[in-house]
């Protein structure tokens, strides 16, 4: 690992600016995926500025009705707030599908919507990698590709986005709070991460030294229902092949209100706005379902190895908004 | 030798100052600095579990956390959860359960387990906890076991007898 400095600074501001003057400096926040990928030497930070202490670790109501969340708050405190189970589910079950205790009680809500890739050629310094060496070359087009992106993904890069989190959070149309020297701003959760492009060693819009204070949900749509469903190669402590985050209200056997977003299809959450379109005011059954999600499925790129994530993102996507349509179905929230 | 900073904390009890690399894990002051072995170096990446100590607490994976960070914080290892040379509750189902063979994940094991019988406790749910379930403790099914120390591996498969001994200390 390379050497580097550490500081930990008790304001936002401090923090704010140490980063800004160091183009080498990241911020550290449960350090599960930074401290690991230092390990490895694909991050190799000269300053390491803490913001895990930062004041940052409210879970709040909003005067709206919503809810902020810090962006220190910890995975697993999020998950368990009874706040959060009973008025955002998909938050939570999003939460508890990833990763492992041990990772949930150490990871930050801000540091899981900023966490890297897992393809395994970003992962290892020894082969080429677009994303994390510019102009390298993309091995995992011809090569390993099972796990990742069917959409938005270009010549320069497939990876996927990792986060169950951040899927929960687009299709609630949250809002992610940030700092920066030039001062506060704030941007909707699926406008913080980009598609890769020409450029792929930029995961997301935030400029070099502005920090996540917050993430905001907006208030809950009155008799909507979520859910969030994970498919995976293991039961438990895996990262998604695909996963769908829905929340859908219905009127009159009309859809009303409905959001959809996949994950592990892309380098972002990909909100399917085009399924959602189609879908509202229309019958809120299975066929309609599907034909909603196969137009925004039609946008699929697959490679060699990984086309089965097309029907895979269709049965979870369907069945989910089918159960959440069904006036009885089982846990219904 | 690379950039140092002093770091105070509290292990098992006791209070531990040293002045580190920056680069030094959690891990790697337990068990290079206050030569406490009983703390394993499994995979090293976080996904084993066998470096499983608790954290004020809360388990926590020790090879992914900087020393650096940790000042100021409580840290409990598997040596400080005996009570001289009485066992703790898991530390004796783990025997009577015969639940480890080699033993390398064990310490992990019950540290894990000590904090995943606190969390149910504390009404925390897991990805397999009913979403109407009641306020209030969870109890810990064989699936709750095992959705909750799916972070912890065991290469020789004693998972039957782990689920049987963290039950028995729950009930």
């Amino acid at each position: 690992m390379k050497e580097f400095r550490y500081e930990r600074p008790t304001d936002a501001d401090s923090a704010v600016a140490l980063l800004t003057d160091a183009p080498g400096a990241a911020y550290l926040g449960g350090g599960t995926n930074l401290v690991d990928l230092m390990k490895l030497g694909v991050a190799a930070p000269d300053l390491l500025v803490d913001v895990s202490r930062l004041p940052f670790e409210e879970v709040e109501e909003t005067d709206g009705g919503g809810l902020r969340v810090g962006a220190a708050v910890r995975n697993s405190t999020l998950a368990a707030r009874r706040m959060v189970r009973e008025r955002y589910p998909i938050v939570s079950e999003a939460l508890l599908s990833g990763a492992s205790a041990q990772l949930r009680n150490a990871a930050t809500v801000g540091g899981n919507l900023l966490q890297r890739t897992r393809c395994l050629y970003f992962q290892d310094v020894g082969k080429p990698c677009n994303k994390r060496r510019p102009g390298s070359g993309c091995p995992a087009r011809e090569g390993v590709h099972r796990d990742l992106a069917i959409l938005g993904a270009s010549e320069h890069c497939v990876a996927t986005h990792p986060s169950d989190l951040a899927v929960a959070l687009a299709a609630l149309d949250a809002m992610v709070h940030l700092v920066s020297a030039a001062g506060p701003r704030s941007l909707p959760l699926t406008e913080l991460h980009r598609l890769p492009g020409d450029e792929p060693h930029r995961d997301t819009v935030l400029r070099h030294g502005e920090l996540i204070t917050a993430v905001e949900l907006p208030p809950p749509v009155p008799e909507a229902r979520s859910a969030y469903r994970k498919a995976r190669d293991r039961a438990s402590y895996a990262f998604a092949l695909a996963s769908v985050a829905a929340v859908l209200q219905v009127r009159g056997g009309m859809v009303h209100h409905v959001r959809i977003a996949f994950g592990a299809l892309a380098a972002r959450p990909w909100r399917a706005r085009t399924a959602e379109e189609a879908l509202l005011g229309q019958p809120a059954t299975e066929e309609a379902f599907g034909e909603a999600v196969d137009r925004e499925l039609a946008a699929a790129r697959p490679l060699r190895d990984n086309g089965y994530k097309v029907p895979l993102a269709r049965r979870l996507a369907v069945s989910v908004l089918t159960d959440l349509a069904a006036p009885d179905a089982g846990g219904q929230r | 030798m690379g950039a140092m900073t002093a770091v105070t904390l509290n292990v098992n009890g006791e209070r531990f100052s040293r002045e580190l690399d920056n680069r030094t894990t959690l891990l790697d002051l337990l068990r290079e600095h206050a030569h406490l072995s009983g703390v394993k170096k499994g995979c090293d990446h976080g996904q084993c579990g066998a470096c499983t100590v608790l954290l004020d607490g809360r388990r926590v994976n020790s090879c992914l956390l900087l020393a650096v960070a940790m000042d100021g914080t409580e840290i409990t290892t598997i040596e400080g959860l005996s009570d001289g040379t009485t066992l703790h509750p898991l530390q004796r189902a783990f025997v009577d359960h015969d639940a480890f063979q080699c033993g390398f994940c064990t310490p992990g094991q019950i540290c894990s387990a000590v904090g995943a019988i606190a969390e149910a406790r504390a009404g925390w749910p897991s990805a397999v906890t009913a979403h109407d379930a009641p306020p209030g403790p969870v109890e810990l099914t064989v699936p709750e076991v095992r959705e909750r120390m799916s972070g912890n591996l065991c290469r020789c498969g004693a998972y039957v007898n782990i689920v049987s001994a963290v039950r028995e200390v729950a009930r």
